[in-house]
Parts: C-alpha cells; structure tokens; sequence
C-alpha cells in the first residue's frame, strides 16, 4: 500500500488501474508456475512453520519468472540472511499484481529482458543487468514492490528488530523510549519532564 | 444531528475539515452560525486508526491519482505520490507530527527581505506580524504548544540525544525537544503522549492536537453544524451578481447534491482548493472562480525538504518515541552568506520499517547501499529539512489534460521547477545534517531528494494588491466577496515553519472577521 510512495500512477494497481481487471483462465492455467525453497534449520521461520519445505504457487507468472523475480528482489534489497522465504512474499504480490494485463506485460517483458540465466549469476552481474534497466518502469514497479512488500512482513520485522504496534503495550513512555545509554541525557532545559501530572 | 437544509441559502458552507476547515467550522458555530461542513474522507476515530502502518496509510491518504512534471525530483522518486494529504475527518491534523513553529517576522516581509531574486514571484504578506503574533498565542493556547505559554517541552528520546549532542558538538545552541501540539499530561479532553512513535498514522491517545477530537466535535455540541461525511465538492456556483451561492458536491452514493451557502470557505488543502477553484470556472470567470488575476494555483510551496539519516554502531531504536519531538533553530536566519536567501528548520523525523525505503530514500538508493542502511534500522537516526521554498509564478497546480478521478473529474497536476535558492538551501542543509550525525560518531550517512509535499501553500495567496495574488488579508477573494480561502493556500509565502499552526491563527483570525461581517449586515 505504501508503494504509491514510488509506483508510477498507470501501474499503481488500485489508484488508477482497477485490480478487478478480468482474465481469460486459459491464461491462468497455462502461466501458473510454482516456487519452492526451505526454510534454514532452526531460523526464526522454521521454527512457526509446520515443515521446513516451502511451496508458492504462481497464478500469472512461470516457475522460471518466479525465480528470476525472487533473485531480481534479491539483488535490489540484499540481506544476506534473510531467507528466501521472505524475498517469495514479494514474487506472490507480483504475481497477484500481475492479474492486471498491463501489468502483466511490462513484468514479463523485464523479466524476459534480464535473461533465463540471472538468478545463476554472480551479484555484481546482476547488479550490472539492473543498472541498465534501471529507469524502466518495469524496474520502477519490481523496485516499489520489492521495498513495499519485504519490509512489511512480520518475518521483516523479527528480522530488522522492529516492534511495530506499541499502543497495547503503553507505549515506551516507560519502556525505554530514553534508554539509550552511549550519549549524557539532554539537560532539563531544553528537553521537558517525563509525563505525568506534574508534568506542566 | 443538525440537518440544514440545501436550499437553506443562509448558512456558511465550508470545504475541508482540516486544521483550517475545522478550527473555522467551530469558531463559527460556537458564535451562533449555521454551518455546512463538507468532508470528502470518512470519520475515523481513537478506536479506529489502524496501527499497521500500510492500512493506516490507506485509511487517511488521498489515494485519488494526481499526476506531476517539472524539474524536480519528486516526479522520479514519488511518481504516485507527489504530494501527501489526508482525505479523513480532520484532514491533515490527523496524519500530522503535531510540530508547530511560528513563521517569523522578517519572513511575512519576504520581497524587502530577499529582494528581487529572479525567477521568484515573492511578494509581502499584507498582513502586520504583530496582527499575526496574537493569533499565534491564541493558536498556542488552543493547541496546547510545547514550550509556548507555559507549558513545559516533551522529554528526550533516545533519538532526540543523538541529534541533540551532534547539533550541540558543531555548534548550534538552540536545540530543543520542539514546538509541538502534543500533550505531555491529558488537558482538555486530550491524553497524553506514551511515546509510542505512531503519530502519522493518526494518535490513539489524541495526545496531539486534531480538529477530529477537538474542533469538530465542539463545532457539532452547538447544534450549528452540518457535517457531512463522504462528501466530495465538484465546484462552486455563483449568481449573476458575482457573488458565491451553493456549492455542488458528489455525496456517498455518488449522486451530485447542491447545498445553497451565504457564504463558501474552501480549505480543502492548497492542490484541492486550487483544483477545485479551477473547476468552478464560469462566462464570468472563465479561468477559474476568483481568478481574474491568473494566480489561482500559481506560487505553489511546499517547502525545500528533505531526509539526513546517520548510521551507528550502537542502538538508536528511532521509532520509538514522540516522531518530531526534536528541532535545531539556528539555521532559520536569513544569512545571505550561506549561498541561499531564507533559513530552514532541521527537524527529528522517524520512519516505521515498511514505510522507510519508500518514503525515505531516493530511487536510485538499491543494492549493497539500501541493504547497509536496512540492515542498520534499529541503529539509525533521522531528520528532516524544513526550509522556506521559494515561490515561482509556473510551478502551479492546473488540471490534468490526460487524467480523471474516478468521477470523471480531471485531476490535479503539480508543476515544479525547483529553484536554485532550494537547491542550495537542501545541500546546506542535508551537510549540516551529515556532520551533526558525524560528530557523534556515525558510520555512515545518507540523504533523500526532495519528499513529497505534507505541507502545500500558497496557491491561492493572500496579497495587497488583487494582480498578486488570490485573496486579501482575511483570506477573502479579491473577486468574490463572500468567497474565503481557509486553509494553507492563502500563505502569501511558506516562512521555514511547518504550516499548521498558521493556519490555524489565520483561521481564528478569520472566523472573527466572518462573524464580524455576518451581523454587520455586510456578508
């Protein structure tokens, strides 16, 4: 949803293209591809999954475009251990965005573009392959979804150290909003008393 | 619920809820006045803002496409987004950080201050500071500003102490927890801020100032008010005699509806006000209502902005706490000297996790450089430029050729060319930022470009003279004389202060001036 920060408006599905847009199921029958990987051994994830073999299954995209995608995602945002599992959720919202012809098109063609063999390259070639469409807006598209989706996922947020919802806790008022112990505090002057009554 | 009726021609129709619209519809209903209050969004609340920050995005963003051209950068960097408004009950003061400076005295006389700086349209507001200055101090005691009238400043996060001492070690003295319309105890009907972080996704102890929890539900006690949800203005009508009289808008069923008006207040925020002045264009004012002068969505601001974010070794953990409860004050000079005229606030600014890739860095930051700084989340630091933009006659608002929302309605289109003096002015800026964060031992660096519009103005200025600008000094059009412009557009000039609290002194300023006319028979 944050991606209308940096999706173009024509491929911003939802603002000015409608997500309803209807497709032919011979489409979806023939496109749909599937994405497997596992989960690393005693990871933050294998550890709330039911089984360490992860499968997605792709309604628009090949299993050949999937593997791109998720190493396109990769070399965009890398983090080198945070596992795949978490890149395959941005290939599924591609995917889902792709039900949109439009949409569809410019993904496919991009992906075409890069070549069946990016994923099996070195990073620095496929830093190089991006570089050069990096003003495309099949890249402007991958790039915000890419950044919108990974980030947004609770796998992220384990991952980044981000708390997220603090409401139901209080807040950090006293859970160590100023806990931060490697700088002197800020005199009273030109900071403020902590909350309370006699905050005034 | 009071219900006006639409062929009711006595009552004031005001669009827009937001800090303008809101504080209005109060001042003027609490004195007696029939008021329609038109709101395009939905009636969000406490118990509603939604705290996933993706949902709490859509549920007050104005989503409706607008598209952008122009030299800048934001058309690169924010291609759906060029500027980010509300489109909720409240309008902005819900989305915003709450942060209220003044604008200063030498910025409301910017043409004698800067000169005649080509390729700028400044002019003087047409407005005394002192007139100004106390509606500031009624703004403050309204809002409950931090450190004004009083009242005590917010405590430091542990984010504040890392810009706090960087500012301190190069130099700068007037670094403090900020201005801000934010409670640190509850105080009327308002609680008190837990430094939860989630300001922008609209604050569930209503600790900040909102005209959703304050204004509006004041405004709707005195039995004066018509508020109507949902509610999308199409444009303004007049009558042979030149004068505004209803105002037609879409309802929620889509259905158009024409509510009569003695007079119209539009304070939809500045690229809505314009867009929709623009709309109501007529034989008698064929380039938009009260636009005789040409200036209607000419002079648009949006001040010179911009992320610095600093890199460290140890934990900052910046998301939580008060989001902009940090401010450096000296830069807001006018130094010449600095190769930029106008001066420019540095202010403390966190992002959520999924939020900051997208809203915080420019396009071209990915790769081994976007993984660095992400990789570092829970260690960064940030803040955001706030300087004093200047004004230039083509970067305006128009109406889109090409795009329509989906009523059919042309949207609108944001032109800017950045000029030279921002230029300079974000480049002193982001590398005074920089070395605030390398003096107190920071990895790493980085900056944005120049971030979506939160605060729009100027496009329907206030001026002496009616070539200049759009409205006079009450905000009334120049054209119409029971038209006023309510909201941020009617800033003659942006100053380096985040616009709300300006807003909000004009409103209060206004609605005695509206009440004044009303029983003098003259509106």
């Amino acid at each position: 949803m944050l991606e209308a920060f940096a999706a173009p408006v024509a491929a911003f599905p939802g603002v000015a293209v409608s997500m309803s847009a209807t497709y032919p199921r011979r489409d979806f029958l023939a496109a749909g591809g599937i994405l497997t990987g596992f989960l690393a051994a005693g990871g933050p994830l294998s550890l709330l999954a039911p089984s360490r073999a992860w499968a997605l299954e792709l309604k628009f995209l090949s299993s050949a475009e999937g593997a791109t995608l998720l190493a396109v995602a990769r070399t965009i945002a890398p983090h080198d251990t945070l596992e795949d599992a978490a890149y395959a959720i941005v290939v599924k919202a591609i995917d889902a965005s792709a039900a949109d012809e439009r949409v569809r098109a410019t993904v496919k063609a991009g992906l075409g573009a890069l070549g069946g063999d990016f994923a099996a390259r070195a990073e620095p070639a496929r830093v190089e392959a991006l570089r050069t469409v990096e003003r495309s807006e099949f890249f402007a598209f991958v790039r915000a979804k890419t950044l919108g989706t990974l980030y947004a996922s609770p796998i992220a947020y384990a991952h980044f150290g981000y708390e997220g919802e603090a409401f139901s806790k209080g807040g950090y008022l006293n859970r160590g909003f100023d806990e931060l112990d490697w700088l002197p505090d800020v005199p009273l002057e030109d900071s403020g008393p902590k909350a309370g009554p006699a905050g005034r | 619920m009071t219900q006006i009726a639409q062929n009711d021609a006595g009552a004031v129709v005001i669009v827009g809820s937001g800090a303008g619209g809101g504080t209005l519809a109060h001042e003027l209903t609490r004195r007696g006045i029939k008021v329609v209050l038109l709101e395009a969004g939905a009636r969000e609340s406490y118990a509603t803002f939604s705290q996933n920050p993706g949902e709490a995005f859509v549920q007050l963003t104005w989503l409706d496409p607008r598209t952008t051209s122009g030299s800048w950068t934001v058309p690169e960097d924010y291609p759906g987004l060029p500027s980010w408004t509300a489109k909720t009950l409240g309008g902005t003061t819900v989305h915003w950080t709450g942060a209220t400076p003044r604008i200063q005295s030498w910025e409301v006389r910017a043409r004698t201050t800067y000169g005649a700086l080509a390729g700028t349209s400044l002019i003087d507001w047409p407005i005394e500071y002192s007139e100004l200055e106390r509606y500031y101090e009624l703004a403050e005691r309204r809002l409950l500003v931090t450190r004004r009238q009083g009242n005590s400043g917010l405590p430091a996060s542990s984010h504040f102490k890392v810009m706090y001492h960087g500012a301190r070690r190069i130099g700068y003295r007037r670094v403090h927890t900020g201005y801000l319309a934010v409670n640190t105890r509850p105080a009327d009907e308002r609680g008190m801020c837990i430094q939860q972080g989630f300001c922008v996704q609209g604050c569930k102890t209503g600790a900040k100032w909102s005209t959703l929890y304050t204004e509006i539900p004041r405004a709707e006690a005195t039995g004066n008010l018509d508020l109507r949800l949902r509610c999308h203005a199409l444009r303004i009508e007049h009558g042979a005699d030149g004068r505004v009289g209803a105002v037609v808008y879409r309802d929620p069923q889509g259905k158009e509806q024409r509510q009569k008006a003695r007079l119209v207040c539009v304070a939809c925020n500045s690229v809505e006000t314009a867009r929709l002045l623009l709309l109501s264009d007529s034989s008698r004012f064929p380039h938009g209502l009260a636009n005789s002068s040409g200036q209607v969505g000419r002079n648009y601001c949006r001040h010179t902005a911009g992320f610095i974010w600093g890199v460290f070794d140890k934990p900052v953990k910046f998301w939580r706490g008060t989001t902009l409860a940090g401010i450096v004050e000296d830069e807001t000079k006018n130094d010449p000297k600095r190769g930029f005229v106008g001066g420019y606030h540095l202010e403390l600014a966190a992002l959520d996790l999924p939020s900051l890739p997208l809203a915080g860095f420019p396009c071209t930051l990915w790769g081994r450089d976007l993984g660095f700084l992400m990789d570092h989340y829970d260690r960064m630091a940030g803040m955001l430029v706030n300087g004093e933009d200047m004004p230039r006659s083509d970067n305006r608002i128009t109406l889109s050729t090409s795009v329509k929302d989906g009523a059919g309605v042309p949207v609108a289109h944001i032109h800017v060319d950045e000029h030279g003096n921002d230029a300079a002015m974000r480049s002193h800026a982001q590398r005074q930022g920089r070395a605030i964060y390398e003096a107190v031992g920071a990895l790493r660096t980085a900056t944005s470009r120049q971030t979506p519009a939160t605060h729009n103005m100027c496009t329907a200025r206030m001026s002496k003279d009616p070539r200049d600008g759009v409205v006079d000094g009450h905000g009334r059009a120049h054209d119409v004389p029971n038209l006023y412009v309510s909201d941020g557009s009617a800033l003659t000039t942006p100053g380096s202060a985040n616009p709300t609290l300006t807003i909000v002194a004009l409103a209060l300023r206004q609605a005695e001036h509206i009440a004044h006319e009303m029983s003098s028979g003259n509106l």
